[in-house]
């Protein structure tokens, strides 16, 4: 039997998009349409098996081989800095990673700038190559309350629409990166599965154009 | 039949193996300290895989280090600019942070280093080494080679502001982002396309190296690919050749190394178990005037190639009466060892021990196997 491709999805609407790119790629596996509680999906016919991982792990699972290829944003790829291979830009999933603050705010260059975020690495490389002096508050959810509670001055996130940040009466004051979904493939399994990965990076580059 | 080399781990099995390769080919074991003087490492941090350190004070008031690297020490103690050749590996602990746990590990490297006058047919036997280190350790293997020369070449192209970013393009094969960042710093069509073939040139060697000598003449570093054109010729008429690629990923801090690097892979290792190339920079960075060239096998990561565990701890369990004289336990165990078993002998069973057969030793010194 041929060894298998195996490929990290990431849990949600993105995967769902994901999956249909490799589908047309060549690499089917109709069972993972059904509706089931199942996360694992393999196809030996099309030598595929794929899984369903919470977004922010695929890249986890790829560096470590546990899958050959997967599909993360570009956020977490900066954040977390894993040495894999980013083959291709999806142009799927596209948002941005911005500083917004309470409407209204002006920064004081005099005082430290209190920032609360999860992407602390991004948020720390963004303002030191602004030479701005600032306190990283590390948050795991729930970003934009900080500023309303006064625990930051501002936040760092993702902003896909910004409706969730109106709502909460804070607005986009700079962009820091434009985000969208890669494909990104494990250093070792590029070299043993390299005609496999080669289909899909084809595949997708073929339909971006 | 008993084997002797059955109890090896599969990490001792890997040690005895590039051991005896590389002392086939005139390589002399190198031993060193555990300790040696922080500084050598502080003046060098970037050299290392991690620039963390283990660091403690001696009697005397120095600043030591636990070893966190092999080659710097190799350096500093062979004879320089003479016109020889030092031929060396080792196969040494080293005290590092581990990228896996994010903490502190003991970890077995071997590897060898060519010391002196150096050149292409150093550099050859070197890269040779490397793909007979692979090939001995098992299965399927790829060995990526590349020249800095092309690298440096590419690179020349930005300013010097975007150049890391270039790099970084180069070693993650992110061909849409670095034709992004080519056309933010207003580079040619011609040269934009050549840098995204090269950043996605990957293969065995007589399929790309048509394509490589191509891009190498656009970007003015003919003589690069012609230097490492010339070093592969190592592999002529061997099948080891056939699992030499060059690819474009392959980087070495350029401070420290130069010329050719190369990295290696083995099927089921999800990261690089090799890692080597010139470092005639590191050597002019020590005030030496000998250029060098080697490379480490990391043991750590061949952890999971090892086989899965028997589900036994012993072939037969024997069970003595507690009158029974040591000697004719001892005479039953021997019998049986000769009969190719593994013994565990006890007076009484012991849940926790899985045997695949058990047999019970009788008054007279009959083993009897019970089922």
């Amino acid at each position: 039997m041929a060894e298998l491709l195996n490929i990290a999805l990431p849990k949600g609407r993105l995967g769902e998009k994901v999956y249909g790119i490799f589908e047309e790629a060549g690499f089917p596996c109709p069972s993972i349409r059904e509706n089931s509680r199942k996360l694992i999906f393999e196809n030996e016919e099309a030598g595929v098996r794929y899984f369903w991982v919470k977004p922010s792990d695929v890249a986890i699972y790829v560096e470590r081989g546990a899958a050959d290829v997967g599909v993360a944003g570009k956020d977490i790829l900066l954040e977390y800095r894993p040495e894999l291979y980013e083959l291709c830009d999806l142009g799927i999933g596209k948002c941005r990673m911005a500083v917004a603050a309470p409407k209204g705010f002006r920064d004081d260059p005099m005082k430290t700038l209190r920032v609360a975020t999860k992407f602390s690495r991004i948020a720390r490389e963004f303002y030191a190559s602004k030479g701005r002096d600032v306190e990283l508050i590390h948050l795991n959810g729930s970003i934009e309350i900080a500023p309303i509670l006064g625990l930051s001055d501002v936040i760092v996130d993702i902003v896909e629409t910004g409706t969730t940040l109106k709502e909460n009466n804070l607005e986009v004051i700079e962009t820091v990166l434009p985000i969208s979904a890669r494909l990104i493939a494990n250093r070792s399994s590029f070299k043993f599965k390299g005609a496999a990965i080669d289909r899909i990076v084809r595949a997708i580059d073929g339909g971006a154009k | 039949m008993n084997n002797p080399f059955g109890a090896l781990t599969g990490e001792e099995r890997a040690i005895f193996t590039l051991r005896s390769l590389y002392a086939r080919y005139g390589y002399q074991p190198y031993r060193m300290s555990k300790f040696e003087e922080y500084d050598l490492y502080v003046r060098n941090k970037d050299f290392l895989v991690s620039d963390s350190v283990i660091t403690f004070n001696d009697t005397s008031g120095r600043l030591m280090a636990l070893k966190p690297d092999v080659t710097l020490s190799i350096i500093k103690n062979t004879k320089d600019g003479d016109g020889t050749l030092s031929k060396l590996y080792y196969d040494e602990n080293v005290y590092r942070v581990s990228k896996n746990s994010g903490s502190f590990r003991e970890l077995r490297q071997v590897g060898l280093e060519c010391v002196g006058d150096t050149g292409m047919q150093e550099v050859g036997e070197s890269l040779w080494l490397a793909a007979s280190s692979l090939s001995a350790l098992g299965g399927d293997f790829v060995l990526d080679v590349f020249h800095l020369g092309l690298t440096e070449a590419a690179l020349s192209l930005f300013p010097e502001e975007a150049r890391p970013a270039a790099l970084n393009c180069f070693f993650e094969k992110n061909a849409h982002e670095l034709a992004a960042l080519s056309a933010d710093c207003g580079l040619s069509d011609e040269n934009a396309e050549a840098l995204r073939s090269l950043v996605s040139l990957s293969g065995p060697v007589k399929d790309v190296m048509p394509e490589l000598d191509e891009i190498a003449l656009r970007l003015g570093a003919g003589d690069s690919a012609k230097e490492l054109a010339g070093v592969l010729t190592v592999f002529e008429g061997s099948e080891l050749g056939e699992r030499v690629h060059i690819d474009a990923s392959v980087l070495g801090n350029m401070k420290y190394y130069n010329g050719v690097v190369f990295k290696g892979f083995l099927r089921g290792i999800p990261a690089s178990v090799l890692s080597g190339g010139q470092y005639d920079r590191l050597m002019t960075r020590m005030r030496r005037t000998s250029r060098a060239v080697g490379f480490a096998v990391y043991l750590d990561e061949l952890e999971g190639l090892t086989g899965e565990r028997s589900p036994y701890d012993a072939d037969v369990l024997l069970l003595c009466p507690p009158s029974a004289k040591p000697a004719l336990v001892r005479a039953a165990e021997e019998k049986l060892i000769g009969e190719g078993y593994s013994v565990f002998a006890a007076k009484k069973p012991d849940p926790d021990l899985r045997a695949r057969r058990v047999a019970d030793l009788s008054e007279s010194g009959e083993v009897i196997f019970r089922g």
